[in-house]
């Protein structure tokens, strides 16, 4: 066992456990945060997306002691304060989740896209999101729901974004 | 759950509704009704009422959901048949999940049937609330009922503005008859059902508060990872956890084993104080099996050898007109070729976990993603040996399940462990455990004949020829009896094409011990691809186009207007582009009818899928936009069983065993998608599956139209096609 402390959300946790265990694990059952989610431990469903300083990284991949220096996670809890950030808006008008699983690492990876290309194109959209899985097929209402938050976000609509 | 406050003085509140239904309750505790309720569909006799309705005094209103969520939103779409007639909305109501218990009638989510089967009997239980409610407050204003109406979780006086809120009029209600035959709303009174209701659960699930199977932690909780055999069904001969007992984490390593409704398998647990261990501490594992025989019988090519050669031959007869063997040896325009399904894993995104904690005094308590609550609670009883009523069940939300979650040898799994240990175990599968060890939807062979006379399609004949669930899993088929599910699926009398001269629907069971169960759709997708194929080749033999050539041979008027619709929709009659394609396919399932037009362009050696239509009939409906997002989920799963690699095994191993090597699709090969839905006033049917049988065999004829190119074997490569 060994200490480790990172921060997640903007909060320091001071961990202790084998060097090896990945961060996703870390997160949800050592930190307790549950919105990020397993679901192929290879980095080919994308479940487990979150930020590492603000670059959406796959944390199935990432041991703990592999956690860079100055590393800050931020994970679906942490992208909107209290509020909604504006993809989860568009998630919720285009009613894109069907069981949910995948959408947390789908709005991390769709946040990070925004944030880097406030206006993409399909393209763009395409190349970004390819490495999320979704099984239940939302496919084509995550493609919309990207550009009506863009549209949103460029004509500064109010969601109670805190981000 | 919460029990209601008031307390009725009639413990023998016996209310009978000659409805083949349920009934409700107001004020009554849930826990004093002492019958059973097996089948909530089979009911015919007088009833106890089960509480799905809970109002309480301070006017909170609580409504059950016997319906697990899986993501077919019937978390919201079923309780909605009981908001609707009772005059609630969501905004006045708490929606809880049903236990299992029996008092709750038939709880599993599965064959698309949660609205169908729940859309009387529900509805009524809230009619006849309704009803209850109106005489009680007609009782306390000394008036007619017919003085007062219901609306927004209130009774009001038609000649005043007096009004009574159902917690006000609960405990009076709860001592009145119910109304065996209460007045149900006509479809244009609908206030919810039939619109598209924005669900309530989706904000929880975009901002990580809804809690999954996988999310639940109980305290004093310990991890398991469990390795299973190699080829599923391999005796264990003996383990050495020498190098798993030196991880650190790890707490125990003890035999268990894998219940399959049919068999039991050996399997090696290891206990950890988390995941992580756990999963190292099984890889570590060295263990010894006996697969004797699994190397030759868990084997692609040794099952589907066996296929092909009874295409040779004829099968068990399930339905013929004439005698078709006789009038297809006459034929002079014939057709007689072999289609292929594969064999598919699930693949859900949340993998199967459970957690258990068998207690020291004989009770149980479980946690887990489920589509049956109520089965689940009756098998793991038997298999704890604990009454049912010593057990508490608590439904998770399912990350997804596509059928899978129906199968519970997960939750055994966490029930045998924690019955040994007697603290609360939580098994998590990775996602290797879940492609290698299955089960899986069967894959097929169709064998089809046809001939046409004269320009139009005459003469048909589908031998199916494969695996049964109903056979192998059930054991429930014997070796000279036709598939009965199989059979009325493939049969004229569900497909409405009439043909004229002669028809066969055959059978071959070709028996394999493959782990088979029913995927999204169950036996539709297999039976759908070569139909819909054969029909499209058997038109163009008859020099037709193969959407005239369905209304040809088509008289049924709902499966005609579907197919207008899609031809108006999707534009059919307009030419297309040198080098694109369109296919056609309309397939009926779940008590619903779903046409797909799929178009293509040619791109390289292979194709790209450029849009995808579909037209939906599932008669009347709850939520709308839950259809359409059924609809476009399953065309999605869809095309990800025609063009993804299906599930092979090879000398008794399953050869893929993560999404690396077992693809889905993905967003940048999504095509541009239409959903329309038919309006009428038939009765409900399933939405969950019946979009996606249509959408392989659409493709596979676009692609036909294409390039001249005819597909007849799944998953098609696309990028490089060879028949």
């Amino acid at each position: 066992m060994a200490k480790y402390t990172i921060t997640v959300n903007k909060k320091a946790y001071k961990i202790e456990a084998e060097p090896d265990v990945p961060l996703v694990w870390i997160i949800r059952d050592y930190i307790g945060l549950k919105g990020t989610k397993f679901g192929c431990g290879i980095a080919a469903c994308g479940a487990c997306t979150v930020h590492l300083n603000g670059t959406p990284v796959r944390s199935c991949q990432l041991p703990i002691s592999g956690v860079p220096a100055k590393a800050e996670f931020t994970t679906i809890e942490g992208i909107a304060g209290d509020g909604l950030h504006v993809i989860q808006q568009a998630w919720i008008d285009l009613q894109v989740p069907q069981c949910g699983y995948c959408q947390s690492g789908q709005i991390m990876s769709a946040t990070a896209l925004l944030k880097k290309n406030p206006k993409p194109t399909d393209q763009d959209i395409n190349s970004a999101m390819a490495g999320n899985l979704c099984r239940c097929g939302t496919f084509d209402r995550i493609r919309k729901a990207i550009h009506k938050a863009a549209d949103m976000a460029n004509n500064n609509i109010e969601v109670g974004i805190k981000h | 759950m919460s029990l209601p406050l008031i307390k009725t003085s009639r413990r023998d509140f016996i209310k009978t509704s000659g409805l083949a239904t349920l009934g409700l309750v107001m004020g009554l505790d849930a826990k004093s009704n002492p019958k059973n309720i097996s089948e909530l569909e089979t009911m015919a006799m007088d009833i106890e009422i089960s509480p799905f309705i809970l109002i309480k005094p301070d006017n909170s209103i609580t409504i059950v959901n016997p319906r697990p969520c899986m993501g077919q939103g019937t978390i919201q779409a079923v309780p909605a048949m009981i908001m609707e007639e009772l005059e609630v909305d969501f905004d006045q109501v708490k929606i809880i999940q049903s236990d299992g218990k029996s008092k709750y009638g038939a709880q599993t989510s599965g064959g698309s049937t949660s609205i169908s089967r729940l859309w009387l009997p529900l509805r009524k239980a809230g009619a006849a609330t309704k009803e209850m409610l109106i005489q009680a407050a007609a009782n306390k204003w000394n008036i007619n009922a017919t003085g007062c109406y219901a609306a927004k979780g209130k009774v009001f006086r038609n000649d005043t503005t007096a009004s009574f809120t159902y917690g006000e009029l609960a405990a009076e209600a709860s001592r009145l008859p119910v109304p065996s035959e209460p007045v149900l709303k006509q479809k244009h009174e609908f206030k919810i059902i039939g619109k598209s209701r924005r669900r309530f659960d989706l904000p929880d699930r975009v901002t990580g508060k809804a809690l999954y199977g996988l999310d639940i932690q109980v305290p004093g909780m310990v991890y398991a990872c469990i390795l299973h055999s190699p080829m599923i069904f391999g005796k264990l001969v003996s383990f050495d956890e020498t190098e798993t007992l030196k991880i650190p984490g790890v707490i125990k390593v003890l035999k268990c084993e894998r219940t399959m409704i049919y068999c039991t398998t050996d399997s090696v647990a290891v206990i950890a104080s988390n995941w992580w261990a756990a999963k190292k501490g099984r890889d570590a594992l060295k263990a010894t099996w006996d697969n004797a025989g699994l190397e030759k019988a868990l084997d692609n090519d040794e099952f589907y050898g066996r296929c092909y050669a009874a295409s040779k031959k004829d099968g068990i007869r399930f339905e013929e007109s004439n005698d078709f063997n006789a009038k297809f040896d006459e034929a002079k325009h014939k057709l007689d070729v072999n289609y292929e399904t594969p064999f598919l894993s699930h693949v859900p995104i949340e993998p199967e976990n459970a957690t258990a904690h068998v207690k020291p005094d004989g009770t149980a308590e479980l946690w887990a993603p489920m589509q049956g609550p109520g089965e689940t609670l009756e098998e793991v009883s038997k298999y704890l040996g604990i009454p049912t009523e010593k057990i508490k069940i608590h439904v998770a939300l399912m990350g997804g399940s596509f059928g899978r979650k129906a199968y519970m040898d997960f939750i055994k799994e966490a029930c045998f462990l924690s019955n040994k240990l007697k603290v609360p175990v939580k098994v998590i599968w990775t996602r290797e455990d879940h492609i290698r060890q299955g089960p899986y939807r069967p894959g097929m062979v169709s064998h089809l004949q046809g001939f046409v006379e004269d320009g139009k399609i005459v003469g048909y004949h589908h031998h199916v020829i494969g695996e049964s669930i109903l056979g192998q899993v059930f054991r429930g088929l014997e070796d000279d009896q036709p598939e009965p599910w199989i059979g009325s699926e493939s049969s004229v009398r569900n497909n409405k094409y009439q043909f004229k001269k002669t028809h066969k629907v055959s059978w071959t069971n070709i028996k394999t011990v493959i782990p088979v169960m029913w995927w999204r759709s169950v036996n539709a997708s297999n039976l759908g691809w070569g139909q819909e194929c054969f029909i499209d080749e058997l038109a163009h033999l008859a020099g037709k186009d193969p959407l005239q050539a369905r209304m040809e041979i088509l008289e049924d008027q709902r499966f005609i207007t579907v197919l207008k619709t899609l031809s108006e929709k999707a534009n059919y009659n307009e030419k297309l582009a040198e080098g694109k394609g369109r296919g056609v396919a309309i397939i009926s399932a779940f008590g619903s009818i779903v046409a797909c037009c799929i178009t293509v362009s040619k791109s390289g050696a292979g194709v790209s899928i450029d849009k995808v239509v579909a037209v939906i009939d599932c008669g009347m409906y709850v939520n709308a936009d839950t259809v359409r997002a059924q609809t476009e989920g399953n065309i999605v799963m869809g095309i990800t069983a025609a063009i993804k690699p299906g599930i092979v095994f090879k000398g008794g191993v399953c050869q893929q065993d993560n999404f690396n090597n077992y693809p889905i699709m993905r967003i940048n090969e999504m095509p541009e998608v239409e959903v329309f839905l038919i309006e009428n006033h038939e009765a409900p049917g399933g939405v969950g599956e019946a979009g996606l049988p249509p959408v392989a065999p659409a493709l596979g004829n676009a692609i036909f139209a294409a390039t001249g190119i005819r597909m007849r074997k799944l998953p098609i490569n696309i990028l490089n096609l060879t028949a």
